[in-house]
């Protein structure tokens, strides 16, 4: 493949955005990423999906997915223990290659790593907060300009999550009697913009159809706001999308429609047919 | 100049005290006295959905004008409130300030011969039925009102908030404005209201001359501050303390930054007379940096020790009559509770505050971080003694550090550099000293 159509692989514009983000978060914000996580990370991610590379008989060892997904932990995940870290990414890599439907992978890798661990031990969190509000504006600026640049095509999902999250939280305050800067505030959180733009955006894991996509983010959006306001549970977004994960492959059933691969190749080759393992 | 590892002995711990003046519910008050909310503390025991809040009050006036209505995430009964010791309270503030510590450079001719001081002081302690035809008349009744310490509670169901705000005005208590509306939005959230009145008979009885501190147990999934209420009595912003009790590790906010306060940082030596001061202008000017919408983290630590040590760890008493309700009940656990391991992980937060920058409430999330933080801020002396040697190379680091002291405090706190130096006894301009002397300037001295 040459280097022209290598660089047509929005992968490689999310692994930069993603990336200013970690880096601007952990040096501007004080996040408490740490480094040893971060490595732990991305060594423990590519070494999973070198060994699912082998064991599935894929032709091509695929290190910019495993990169994404780092990236994505990196940023949302809080730990103290590196064997956590570690954890998580060989859970988030091995999802990709255990639990598939129809040959489409289930869950978003980091978004059924970071559930599972917070569900399942103490020593895994979300600093939802910690992104502060300064930083939003520069931060949607930088998520916007993915979509333009990237994949228009598919950004359903982020617009369709986003502004049906947005109208159900306004329509809230509205029915409380709140003033509307509290669902400005609460819109204005970093933790709900890296998932909108970077996690139920990914789109291996959602619908195939774009009216399916649609429907997918609102019901998404709406148990997310479930989770978060009638629960009063924090992190509702992130809960939301792994539990309605499942719901794809049925969506897929009923919306026909093409299956999503990074880089448009010529229908003859062989990666193409067998389906591209991100 | 390098500073002796071992000089530890030599520490003195000031902590910095706060002073509550209110509760997180809002005052309703009968006299004409201006009630302004501007600082407050409160203890937030959490584990699982269970909660107990204890809510420092040092109203001032007089107590029977007083009442103040508090929110609570759920429904609540009798035996749910409770009144607290102050005293608990304010050693926990004590634990948990912001410390300053002293160092005392050594004799720089007798760099092997280390001189410990040992001033170790404890940190300072810290400064610091008519009534129910009526409610049923306007749409609230009274679930329960019952008598508990010197307080009179009575907790209130309002099907609507107008029946609340109008019984507060029917009995003589003034309403913030626009306390309607957020408790409207409170009831649509299912939180229930329960107002605190000073019994004065009872009051007399007890012999304290202060409001002791006002607790409450419930069991939600809300993990929050109810702050929206405070700010309609405040005329400007107003400081929060939480301080969080917790088995797991330490709590943040999942809706606003928490932010450690810059720690571990050397200041001159004047600011030991200065602390308080100093606190709160380093404060000030960091919640300006955050753009007055930081949450502050002050200090993270596990209860069962402290170094060094602004006052001594809570004992398990103590923390048992804050709440902590996990450690085991000495009346009912035939073994002894083991000093030193007392699972309990402490995190200050202070938060200033105000409607603007504060929308919504507090919305908290507990973390597995067992990482320890403290507020510590560090004075080193220079040797005084009479020196046996050259000690120029000595002096000229010793003003480089001053220099740097200076500059430290200046961005920390915002003050003039001028006058930091001239408290400082230093040059008011930093002597440049761009090139380092030239290698051979004490060949032959």
């Amino acid at each position: 493949m040459d280097i022209g159509t290598r660089l047509r692989d929005p992968r490689y514009y999310q692994i930069a955005v993603l990336g200013t983000l970690v880096a601007y978060g952990a040096l501007a914000l004080d996040f408490g990423i740490r480094i040893e996580n971060a490595l732990t990370i991305v060594v423990s991610a590519l070494l999973v999906q070198f060994a699912g590379t082998k064991a599935a008989g894929l032709p091509r060892f695929d290190p910019l997915s495993p990169l994404i997904t780092s990236l994505s932990l990196t940023l949302l995940l809080r730990t103290d223990l590196v064997a956590v870290a570690a954890l998580a990414a060989v859970i988030a890599i091995s999802s990709k290659f255990l639990v598939r439907v129809r040959g489409k992978h289930v869950f978003n890798p980091a978004n059924v790593a970071i559930v599972t661990l917070m569900v399942s031990t103490d020593h895994a969190w979300i600093s939802s907060g910690q992104w502060g509000s300064a930083a939003i504006g520069a931060f949607l600026l930088a998520c916007l300009g993915f979509i333009v640049l990237t994949r228009a095509k598919r950004a359903e999902t982020t617009i369709g999550f986003l502004g049906f999250y947005a109208l159900l939280l306004f329509g809230r305050a509205l029915w409380l009697g709140d003033p509307l800067t509290i669902p400005m505030h609460q819109l204005q959180n970093g933790a709900l913009l890296v998932f909108a733009f970077f996690m139920i955006s990914d789109p291996k894991t959602t619908p195939d159809a774009a009216v399916g996509r649609v429907i997918y983010s609102m019901v998404v959006a709406s148990l997310a706001f479930a989770i978060q306001f009638v629960l009063y549970q924090p992190h509702g977004p992130i809960l939301a999308l792994v539990a309605t994960a499942p719901l794809v492959p049925v969506i897929d059933y009923l919306f026909h429609g093409s299956a999503y691969r990074w880089i448009r190749r010529p229908i003859h080759t062989t990666q193409g047919l067998k389906g591209v393992y991100r | 100049m390098r500073l002796i590892a071992t000089i530890l002995a030599a520490t003195l711990t000031i902590g910095v005290t706060t002073t509550a003046q209110a509760f997180c519910g809002f005052y309703v008050a009968k006299a004409d006295t201006s009630l302004f909310n501007r600082a407050s503390q409160v203890v937030l025991v959490r584990d699982g959905k269970r909660t107990v809040l204890t809510m420092a009050n040092d109203f001032e006036g007089d107590v029977k004008d007083f009442a103040v209505v508090v929110p609570v995430p759920t429904f609540i009964e009798r035996g749910q409130i409770n009144v607290g010791d102050k005293a608990v309270m304010d050693h926990l503030d004590a634990y948990t300030s912001p410390r300053l510590v002293e160092y005392f450079d050594p004799d720089p001719c007798l760099a092997s011969r280390r001189r410990e001081m040992s001033q170790d002081m404890a940190g300072l302690p810290s400064s610091k039925s008519a009534l129910e035809s009526e409610a049923r008349s306007q749409g609230v009744t009274i679930e329960a009102s019952y008598t508990v310490g010197e307080y009179d509670i009575l907790i209130l169901s309002a099907a609507e908030s107008n029946g609340l705000i109008a019984w507060l005005n029917n009995n003589g208590y003034r309403v913030p404005r626009g306390a309607e509306s957020v408790v409207s939005s409170y009831l649509k959230q299912d939180m229930r209201f329960f107002v605190a009145k000073v019994n004065v008979e009872e009051q007399k009885k007890s012999g304290y001359t202060y409001l002791r501190p006002l607790q409450v147990a419930y069991e939600s999934n809300k993990f929050m501050l109810p702050i929206r209420l405070g700010t309609l009595n405040a005329k400007q912003q107003q400081d929060l303390y939480v301080y969080a009790l917790t088995r797991t590790g330490r709590v943040e906010t999942t809706n606003y930054r928490t932010v450690k306060l810059p720690s571990n940082m050397d200041v001159p030596a004047f600011v030991k007379s200065d602390f308080a001061d100093f606190y709160r202008a380093m404060f000030s000017r960091q919640t300006d940096v955050e753009n007055n919408r930081g949450v502050f983290l002050e200090y993270a630590w596990d209860m069962s020790w402290c170094d060094p040590c602004a006052a001594d760890p809570l004992s398990p008493r103590e923390l048992r009559s804050l709440g902590v309700f996990w450690l085991a009940d000495r009346s009912s656990s035939q073994k002894p509770i083991p000093s030193g391991a007392q699972n309990v992980f402490v995190t200050r937060l202070h938060v200033r505050y105000d409607r603007e920058h504060f929308p919504e409430d507090l919305m908290f999330q507990e973390t597995g971080d067992r990482q320890n933080f403290q507020g510590r801020y560090v004075i080193r002396h220079p040797w005084k003694g009479e020196a046996s040697c050259d000690v120029s190379a000595y002096h000229e680091e010793l003003r480089k550090r001053q220099e740097r002291e200076a500059q430290q405090l200046a961005t920390l706190t915002g003050w003039d550099i001028g006058d930091i130096r001239a408290r400082m006894d230093l040059p008011r301009e930093p002597q440049v000293q761009d090139k380092p002397a030239p290698w051979w300037a004490r060949l032959w001295d």
